[in-house]
């Protein structure tokens, strides 16, 4: 037999999650009008036992389905990370969907199966697998985007993240068709080993590495491959929003790294130019157009573009066996300290928004510090963290990045990302500002929900920082399989 | 037997026209056409590498693509008839109220 239960086993959360999220769709058909409530409550349910069973994992480095799929540190990390995103994302929209109207429990299940796609990424070891997965991530959220039916804006996103997603998708599968005519290979493994006995067109090799390169760009939103970004942020529904700023970026940078780092650390002086200039730019434009965006979800949009830009930063000394350790490690920490402060962000937009994109440009903040003093200092710490600011967790993370960046030998680089940094926090504090420095009457919706993911996020960013030393040093655990 | 070069240069063209046709067309459906030609590319590269090496794994990517890119127009055409429904038209520049 080729599969054993062992293969089963050893993938057990995402197994758990994609046969959950099958059975909830029937049972959801199922369920009479009154009831459709349970749904929410059932999707949390099996987030949480996918948790467990991906705790549970931790430690254990196995290879499943013929080394198709790898369980190693680094995917049991991001599946915590994910599955505790997916639990906070249905959080978000469950007040949310319902003050809109289109509280339907398909939403809950399409985020499940997204979730399952992001996890399958982290583990994937090969090109097929990876591909499949990144589909899984993507089409869901794609549906998630355009849920809010008959919102022209939420259709519009949701069209427009169609139309570029499947257009990346497209420079990614074409990428690997080449890394295959260089190799004859697609698992990660025999890739390595053809690649180490030399490959006869290096050539094709480059360029299947650069258009994986640029398609994963669209993905996790690296300048110059940005342009959907602010839209579909702006039109999608905010719970989603928040859900597909992590989800995706989790997703993009997981299979990022995984192949770079286990196939091509060859390839790095090759591409090391190139993704200098595309972290420059990314951090560069992500930070200074934020400073002209009025709208609150567009800010946030291109603050996750920049920020997109500093855990790629990380990424650069990929090639370098001494160091790749911790830059990795500093990258996935970014990311941990990136979905708790973008969660909590996102749910104070979600307590100010009205219908009709009402409550979402900057000036709608104007008095909130003083009227609701908690949200506003809760708010007060994202920005800080955003802003990479103690004692907050987005100021370990850019702490231990800059590192990671500068044992690499890239001082430039993180010259400009301290510089850029300053930029951000210029557009950051100026919301605080507003906040409590302007007089004006915002109304907030309450929603418990949403109330309890600010909180918890607003104590988390500045908890974790208090114990970011045994995090970082759990990220280090976090180490890939290599071949 | 035609040669393996042919094949990589055939598929490198309808890739670029595909690439090309996203770029430039303004109706919705031409640019998912166009975007499917760009699968179709990457597919036939597959299948070109895939017999050269005499190997079957590529062959079998394809049928996944396939699957894949199902889904995709199930999904995709899904999005524009609502969007369709709503606005009228499915010209990309007419939708575009997220401006910023």
């Amino acid at each position: 037999m080729l599969y054993s239960m062992d293969d089963m086993f050893n993938i057990l959360p995402t197994v758990i999650v994609v046969a959950w999220a099958t059975a909830l769709i029937l049972v959801e058909a199922f369920l009479p009008k009154k009831y459709k409530f349970i749904t929410i409550w059932l999707t949390v349910l099996g987030l949480v036992v996918a948790l467990v069973a991906a705790i549970n994992q931790h430690g254990i480095e196995a290879e499943a389905f013929n080394g198709m799929l790898v369980v190693d540190g680094f995917s049991s990390f991001l599946n915590i990370l994910i599955l505790g995103s997916g639990i906070l994302a249905v959080a978000l929209a469950v007040g949310y969907n319902k003050r809109f109207g289109f509280d339907r429990g398909e939403y809950y299940i399409m985020m499940m199966f997204s979730i399952a796609g992001t996890m399958l990424m982290s583990s994937a070891a090969d090109l097929i697998v990876i591909f499949l997965a990144l589909e899984l991530m993507s089409i869901p959220l794609y549906i998630m985007a355009a849920f809010y039916r008959g919102n022209v804006n939420s259709e519009e996103a949701g069209m427009k993240y169609f139309l570029l997603g499947a257009f990346a998708g497209g420079f990614i599968l074409y990428g690997i068709g080449f890394v295959y005519g260089a190799t004859g290979a697609t698992g990660l493994s025999q890739v390595v080993t053809a690649i180490n006995g030399g490959v006869d067109s290096p050539t094709f090799l480059l360029v299947g590495a650069a258009l994986i390169l640029i398609g994963l760009g669209f993905k996790v939103a690296a300048v110059p491959f940005h342009m959907w970004t602010p839209d579909v942020y702006e039109g999608s529904p905010t719970p989603a929003t928040a859900y597909m700023a992590v989800g995706a970026k989790v997703g993009g940078f997981a299979a990022l790294i995984r192949i770079f780092v286990v196939a091509f650390p060859t390839l790095s002086t090759d591409l090391v130019p190139i993704l200098w200039g595309l972290v420059a730019l990314t951090l560069v434009v992500g930070n200074l157009v934020a400073i002209a965006q009025k709208n609150i979800k567009r800010m946030l949009a291109y603050s996750s573009i920049s920020h997109a830009g500093f855990i790629l930063m990380a990424f650069l000394p990929y090639g370098d066996a001494a160091v790749f350790k911790s830059s990795v490690a500093a990258a996935l920490f970014y990311l941990l300290a990136f979905a708790i402060t973008s969660f909590g962000s996102w749910g104070v937009v979600i307590a100010l928004e009205k219908s009709e994109g009402k409550g979402l440009l900057l000036e709608d903040y104007a008095g909130l510090g003083r009227k609701y003093p908690a949200l506003g200092v809760a708010m007060l710490i994202f920005m800080l963290s955003f802003t990479g600011i103690p004692p907050t967790i987005g100021f370990a993370g850019k702490f231990l990045l800059f590192k990671a960046v500068m044992e690499g030998g890239y001082y430039g680089l993180a010259i400009l990302g301290v510089l850029t940094s300053l930029f951000s926090a210029y557009y950051y504090l100026r919301l605080v500002i507003i906040m409590f420095m302007k007089s004006g009457e915002p109304n907030i919706v309450s929603d418990r929900w949403v109330t309890l993911v600010t909180a918890s996020s607003a104590v988390a960013t500045v908890v974790l920082f208090m114990v970011s030393t045994p995090l970082f040093a759990w990220a280090e655990q976090a180490v890939l399989k290599l071949f | 037997m035609v040669p393996l070069s042919y094949y990589v240069a055939l598929s490198a063209i309808l890739f670029a026209l595909g690439a090309l046709g996203v770029l430039t067309r303004r109706n919705t459906i031409i640019i998912f056409m166009s975007i499917e030609l760009m699968l179709n590319s990457a597919n036939l590269l597959f299948v070109a590498f895939a017999r050269s090496f005499g190997d079957v794994s590529g062959q079998i990517f394809v049928f996944f693509v396939m699957a894949v890119a199902a889904a995709e127009v199930a999904v995709g055409l899904a999005l524009i008839v609502a969007v369709f429904r709503n606005k009228h038209t499915i010209n990309i520049d007419e939708v575009s109220g997220l401006k910023g």
